[in-house]
């Protein structure tokens, strides 16, 4: 006799507690810290809270802890938490001129006012696998010298002076900033809305789709103008204090691709822009992020807008981890209704296909008995 | 002068008062001409009837602006109240708020100086909150539409007296129009755009 | 660090407002899908946070909730969902379709007829009934702004043609008082006749697409056909196996690797309140054998 499956709810809790198990792993190892988290991996904790889009340290290496060092599971858990906190308002906009940098590499001029800083950086590290790392290493210690006091004026200012870059749009007096978290997103969408979209994207579909423009689905010509990474002060103004209040400093990356320029009969030809901006230090995903959304103002460009990263609708629907992985990992779920429905179609199909071919078969067959 | 001390209250009860009042306003609207009642009460200000008081206190907040007539606007008390409790931006321009309040129907605008949506977006249309003498008394009227089992019936005392007729601009706007909620001190009728009113008379 | 504190139903009371306001607009112009900024939820996209958002935005202490995926109270997901819900809310659950208040569904309609004081929330995964003719929301905004759904009746036309049936098993379009081409979501055809002219108000999520649709109770819902080819709900040729219903939705059951099967309802309360009630079927059915084509 056939009994209809039960017990669904335990079999649930007992998937927890092994998934709890595996997570810990074997207990005679040491448990890892938040703060080895934080400190030892860094820059997972740099993504997370960039793609979260939570500037927490702690909160983000306890989520990557939870999610066993799934870095989407961990952005996820990041994002549903963010989903129920109070909204107070927006801070006043990050001056990152004024960014006490710790890296920053121009790919456009072989020095600049404050010149440059390569900082804690991979990008000539021999890949060769270091045993010495294995267990017990200590660093030298860093290289000092006295700080600078030269600013470090952005690139790009420097090319606007000359008006060789187009000017950076101003938002009006007063206009509120677009957030998708809040309101739902319409197409078009202005640049605020799709920088935010890329900020919170996906690192590895934006490097994808950025690289797509450099193989020429998309070109736009792009040359680092700029890389920095440093602190910068956030400040928020309350409406009752009257004037901003300064919250503390947060690590930024940003880039600014300096690209193909425009101009027409009335407009004297400049270069144009691209932009990225990310928590903690996260080169790739801004680099990535500054060639898509150059790629994006095609349509503000006049330009033809053709390729996979030029579409704002693909890409802005596309790259949210979060929801990526969620829609691909639900057909997990039970679909047998839907299933049913199919198959008692298909069956249904099949049933008149074989009739039908039976049935022409059968006058050809009665044709050669007569003949 | 009110200060914010005075002000009445808004809901003892934040989160289960409005969800009380909000299956209310979605009772009535889902059942056009049915008479929902409004349980949970807060304070009210000026012309405002107990139950406006309640739905605004549901549905209104930074996000919707409101468009308030002239008996409300010109109630100090009204404004202040409102904005302490919903935070609502008062908007002079109906053709851009999300929600109206009129306290005296008679001197209901013409409707197409509120939002009646697009046909690509027909939700950016703007609700009315009428306040009416009464929602069981007064003049019949059948309804039919979405949400009626074949005709349903309302008696009811409303200003202007012609809405209904006024609002078979509807009809032909659809999926644009505008979406009216009556509120008589506790109870509420909702008559949304897709509701058809025929006047029985008294 | 920040310890997390939640509100009743989860969600925030702004949230709230904002999909409480996107469920009366969608309920005033039935079938129309209304965008709302669906938020991030404790679950992932695609495994019901639509329905769940509209479930917390509408539930209260006094709701009655039952949960069912596939038909069924006791599948996974149905009891993480309602779970959620009896640990933020605190709200009573059943799995009896009559009792409840509330019912949050994926893929199904309760066998068991609705009545006026229940609301039923579904979640769904492509609200956009034109989505996989037409990728472009900014296209499918226009057709549905139109009313211009020839796009739709030529799929179902060439369907015809090729299999000599409209190929549409599930998520089967609808038409909603005679305006909005509108998807039922995933529930097989069968349950399609269900929507039309019920009692009870019907709520449509989807979380990840951010829109909420509606059909009001008492609105003509009709499903899209050709006079030649109306449309034909789906029909099973055995009774369930446990109960003997002729007439609800069956799920099939392979019992070994030699062609075995029985049919059981996917409805699993209204199964097992018929078979309280002293009905019942043969317990197992006969072997399906598919007609192997004739090929000479």
């Amino acid at each position: 006799m056939y009994v209809a499956v039960k017990g669904g709810e335990r079999a649930i809790e007992n998937a927890h507690r092994l998934l709890a198990h595996k997570r810990r792993g074997d207990q005679s190892v040491a448990e890892v810290t938040l703060d080895q988290i934080s400190e030892q991996l860094g820059l997972a904790v740099d993504r997370v809270m960039s793609e979260g889009s939570l500037y927490d340290r702690e909160l983000a290496a306890l989520a990557i802890k939870q999610a066993r060092g799934d870095l989407i599971e961990a952005i996820f858990l990041v994002r549903a938490f963010r989903a129920t906190l109070p909204r107070f308002g927006t801070s006043e906009p990050v001056d990152t001129g004024a960014m006490r940098v710790q890296r920053r590499v121009s790919a456009t001029f072989k020095d600049i006012p404050g010149g440059q800083i390569l900082g804690p950086t991979f990008d000539y590290t021999h890949r060769l696998l270091d045993p010495s790392l294995a267990e017990g290493f200590v660093p030298d210690a860093p290289a000092t010298a006295d700080a600078a006091t030269a600013p470090t004026p952005r690139v790009t200012d420097i090319l606007g002076r000359d008006g060789l870059i187009e000017s950076s749009p101003q938002a009006e007096e007063g206009a509120s900033v677009g957030d998708l978290t809040r309101e739902p997103l319409n197409f078009p969408a202005d640049r605020d809305l799709r920088l935010q979209n890329l900020a919170r994207g996906d690192e590895g579909f934006l490097l994808a789709m950025g690289y797509s423009t450099q193989r020429g689905y998309g070109r736009n010509h792009p040359f680092v103008g700029e890389i920095r990474f440093g602190e910068v002060e956030v400040e928020f103004a309350a409406e009752d204090v009257g004037f901003a209040v300064p919250l503390g400093a947060i690590e930024l990356t940003e880039c600014q691709m300096v690209n193909q320029f425009k101009g027409s009969a009335t407009e004297a030809p400049c270069f144009t822009r691209g932009y990225g901006l990310a928590f903690g230090q996260s080169e790739r995903k801004t680099m990535s992020m500054a060639l898509v959304d150059r790629a994006l103002r095609a349509r503000e460009l006049g330009e033809e807008a053709l390729a996979p990263a030029q579409d704002e609708e693909f890409v802005m629907s596309h790259s949210d981890n979060v929801q990526a992985t969620g829609f691909v990992e639900h057909l997990k779920l039970p679909h047998y209704v839907d299933f049913q429905s199919e198959l008692g179609l298909l069956r249904k199909l099949r049933q008149e296909f074989s009739k039908a071919f039976a049935d022409a078969q059968a006058p050809d067959a009665m044709k050669e008995a007569a003949e | 002068m009110t200060t914010i001390a005075e002000l009445p209250p808004g809901f003892a009860d934040k989160v289960l008062s409005a969800q009380s009042t909000f299956r209310s306003v979605m009772d009535a609207m889902a059942r056009p001409g049915s008479v929902q009642r409004i349980v949970p009460m807060a304070g009210t200000a000026g012309p405002m009837m107990r139950g406006t008081a309640a739905i605004a206190l549901t549905l209104f907040d930074h996000d919707t602006p409101l468009w308030l007539d002239a008996g409300m606007s010109e109630s100090a008390d009204v404004l202040k109240w409102l904005k302490f409790h919903t935070g609502a931006p008062v908007v002079q321009d109906s053709s851009i708020a999300a929600f109206a309040l009129i306290g005296d129907g008679a001197a209901l605008p013409s409707l197409e100086r509120f939002a009646l949506g697009t046909n690509e977006y027909p939700d950016r249309s703007t609700t009315l909150i009428v306040q009416v003498d009464s929602l069981d008394a007064g003049r019949s009227f059948e309804l039919r539409g979405p949400g009626i089992n074949g005709v349903a019936t309302l008696q009811a005392s409303i200003k202007p007296l012609d809405l209904f007729e006024r609002l078979r601009m509807n009809e032909a706007l659809f999926p644009r129009g505008i979406d009216v909620v009556l509120v008589a001190d506790d109870a509420v009728v909702a008559i949304p755009r897709t509701t058809r009113v025929v006047n029985k008379g008294s | 660090m920040n310890a997390p504190a939640y509100n009743f139903a989860y969600l925030d009371e702004q949230t709230k407002r904002m999909i409480r306001r996107a469920i009366l607009k969608a309920i005033a112009i039935p079938g129309y899908q209304v965008p709302f900024a669906s938020r991030e939820m404790p679950m992932p996209y695609g495994w019901g946070t639509g329905g769940v958002q509209v479930t917390a935005a509408i539930l209260g202490p006094a709701d009655v909730l039952k949960v069912i995926d596939q038909g069924s109270d006791d599948t996974t997901n149905a009891i993480s969902i309602r779970k959620f819900f009896a640990k933020t809310a605190g709200v009573a659950t059943t799995t009896a379709t009559d009792e409840a208040t509330v019912i949050q569904t994926r893929h199904r309609i309760p066998e068991t007829a609705l009545h006026a004081n229940q609301v039923l929330v579904y979640q769904v995964p492509i609200p956009e009934p034109l989505r996989f003719l037409e990728p472009r929301e900014t296209e499918t905004r226009r057709m549905h702004a139109l009313a211009e759904y020839g796009l739709m009746h030529v799929k179902l036309y060439e369907d015809i043609a090729r299999f000599g049936h409209i190929a549409t098993a599930y998520a089967y379009p609808v038409k909603v008082n005679a305006r909005y081409v509108m998807d039922p979501s995933p529930t097989p055809k069968f349950d399609n006749p269900k929507m039309d002219n019920s009692p009870a108000l019907q709520l449509f999520g989807a979380g990840r697409e951010k829109r909420i649709y509606a059909i009001p109770p008492y609105t003509k819902v009709v499903s899209l056909d050709f006079e030649d080819h109306p449309f034909e709900p789906y029909r099973f040729n055995a009774p369930c196996a446990l109960c003997g219903a002729e007439n609800s939705y069956l799920d099939e059951i392979v019992t070994d690797d030699k062609g075995s099967r029985m049919f059981v309802c996917s409805d699993t309360d209204y199964c097992e309140g018929r078979q309280a009630a002293g009905h019942h079927g043969s317990l197992s059915a006969a072997p399906y054998k598919e007609k192997a084509p004739s090929h000479g």
